[in-house]
């Protein structure tokens, strides 16, 4: 037999590594819909209780309106923040403009186990342990990196001309960046947008050494669920982060694109 | 970076005025740089200088007392080998079961090809947690894996809170790094160059030893490298999965800061994380430069 550049042999070895790959994920979805009181797969019975336990669930709740309180300022101060830094980097060129864009990218090449530490040392003397703005600028951290590689990419694309255009018929610099280049860097803003919200929201590491008994987040939640006990209720909560992950995606996709947002 | 976004000539915006518009507009993200990335990372270097007191008191001192004691302290030598052997493990486990993804990847096109790569991808935008969590509904006592263990006739083996727990973990979470990384690698890979093999009369394993694997040993490298490193300092799965009797760099760097308050101690276990980072580093390249000769 001759043999074809994917044989049935490989065939069905990805077909396997591939349910390898996705069975953690998959496999929460029957479970959230367990009856059991503990976590077993197969469930012995099917129900809607871990649901009602949820939102019966004070603690969780409240980590998870933090969490989205969370995400929406830090993806809005991120926005604020990456957008005049990546004009002055790729456009004014600032001296050492390289090395800066370096810098600022530097805290992703750190594992987070060693960002989080140093990062709860040096709050712990600013006071700045369990509380909102603690937890936002730890947050930032991670997500500015990703704000700026992407509205710098997004940047750097443009076309120069329609803004030459815009500043030769006698525009304003601002006026120019508010009317020709802001409009223009829209797709990149919409998945800028979307990466440092799911970023944030799932951020765990460094945050389980930012967060208290007075203010936690949900994931760090769930961890501390993970860590003490067995129970279908963390299958339930990842179901519904799995379902709204998918809807950014899906609004990402919709904008602009998902390959063009998150490959390019 | 894309040097051809920096490359774009500017004319008559390099004045005094720009530079200082510049600098305005920089103002912010440097100052987040500076506290909650510059400072903190400066300060945890020098925190692994300082004396430990019992009871979680710190005394300002300048002392190599840190570094000194975790070379002539068993449990550490033997908790730096065991990381290491375990991420290595890892990154080979995952090297294994990427590769025929990335392959057929590789040769698959157009729409079959995009959904397979966003099912790759999908499980990136999943929590650790989450997916962790999946683990221990797999590989408990009476679990699925267990069971389908069991009824081949085999005594299952014991795949939670132990090493193996954390390797299966650790390595279907750095699986989609892996995949990705061997298909960036993989650009050099023409499928006429294995037509041309087969057409020669080698064999398919022969084809896959002597053509196909060279060729890609770049993205092989770089995948292994990325994963290395992810292993090593990876702290979710290993502290859910490990259930506190697996240690490793990572849990003990939040055990010594959470619990035991020692801040000197988890500062210089950082610090050799570090390190490792930069010999892996200097590993990678020293292969590279090989392999490209």
């Amino acid at each position: 037999m001759e043999e074809k550049p994917t044989s049935w042999f490989m065939r069905i070895a990805v077909t396997i590594l591939f349910l390898f790959l996705l069975a953690p994920v998959l496999l929460v979805f029957p479970i959230s819909f367990s009856g059991d009181q503990i976590l077993a797969f197969p469930p012995s019975s099917w129900s809607l209780r871990w649901y009602e336990a949820l939102l019966g669930n004070n603690v969780m709740m409240s980590a998870f309106l933090t969490s989205l309180g969370l995400a929406t300022v830090v993806t809005v101060l991120s926005l604020i923040i990456a957008i005049p830094a990546s004009y002055a980097i790729v456009r004014l060129k600032v001296t050492g403009s390289e090395f800066l864009f370096n810098l600022f990218t530097a805290p992703l090449l750190l594992p987070t186990i060693v960002l989080g530490l140093a990062i709860l040392i040096i709050f712990a003397s600013m006071g700045l342990l369990a509380t909102f703005t603690g937890l936002v600028i730890g947050h930032l951290v991670i997500t500015l990196p990703y704000a700026l590689r992407v509205l710098s990419v997004s940047l750097g694309n443009l076309n120069l001309a329609c803004e030459e255009a815009a500043s030769s018929l006698g525009a304003k610099p601002l006026a120019v960046f508010g009317k020709v280049t802001l409009p223009m860097m829209a797709p990149g803003i919409v998945a800028a947008t979307a990466l440092c919200f799911l970023v944030s929201f799932d951020e765990v590491v460094i945050t389980l050494f930012l967060t208290g008994p007075r203010m936690t987040t949900l994931p760090v939640e769930l961890f501390h669920h993970v860590e003490s006990q067995a129970d279908p209720l963390v299958a339930s909560v990842s179901v519904l982060l799995i379902l709204m992950t998918l809807a950014v995606v899906m609004i990402v996709d919709r904008t602009m694109g998902l390959t063009r947002a998150f490959v390019k | 970076m894309t040097t051809a976004a920096l490359d774009i000539p500017l004319s008559d915006q390099k004045s005094s005025s720009a530079a200082g518009i510049a600098l305005t507009l920089l103002l912010p993200i440097a100052l987040v740089n500076a506290i909650g990335f510059i400072l903190p990372v400066l300060n945890l270097a020098r925190m692994s200088f300082n004396e430990a007191l019992p009871g979680g008191g710190i005394a300002e001192a300048f002392t190599a007392a840190n570094w000194t004691g975790l070379l002539e302290d068993g449990f550490y030598i033997e908790l730096i080998t065991n990381s290491i052997v375990v991420s290595l493990g890892i990154t080979l486990a995952t090297l294994l079961v990427s590769y025929p993804i990335a392959l057929y990847l590789h040769r698959a096109s157009g729409a079959w090809r995009t959904f397979l790569t966003v099912l790759v991808i999908s499980p990136l935008l999943t929590s650790a947690v989450v997916r962790t969590y999946g683990w221990i509904a797999l590989l408990a006592e009476q679990g699925p894996v267990a069971n389908v263990i069991a009824s081949m006739g085999f005594e299952p083996p014991r795949m939670m809170f132990n090493t193996t727990g954390v390797v299966i973990g650790l390595t279907e979470i750095l699986m989609p790094y892996m995949i990705l990384s061997l298909m960036a690698g993989f650009g050099r890979l023409d499928p006429k160059v294995e037509e041309a093999a087969r057409t020669l009369g080698a064999p398919p394993f022969r084809t896959f030893w002597r053509v196909i694997l060279p060729l890609t040993l770049p993205g092989i490298a770089l995948g292994c490298l990325l994963c290395f490193v992810l292993a090593i300092s990876s702290f979710i799965t290993p502290k859910l999965m490990g259930g506190g009797r697996v240690f490793l760099l990572a849990t003990e760097i939040y055990d010594q800061a959470i619990v035991t308050l020692n801040w000197p101690l988890a500062a210089t276990l950082s610090m050799l994380v570090l390190v490792i980072f930069g010999a892996a580093l200097a590993v990678y390249s020293r292969i590279l430069h090989v392999i490209e000769g």
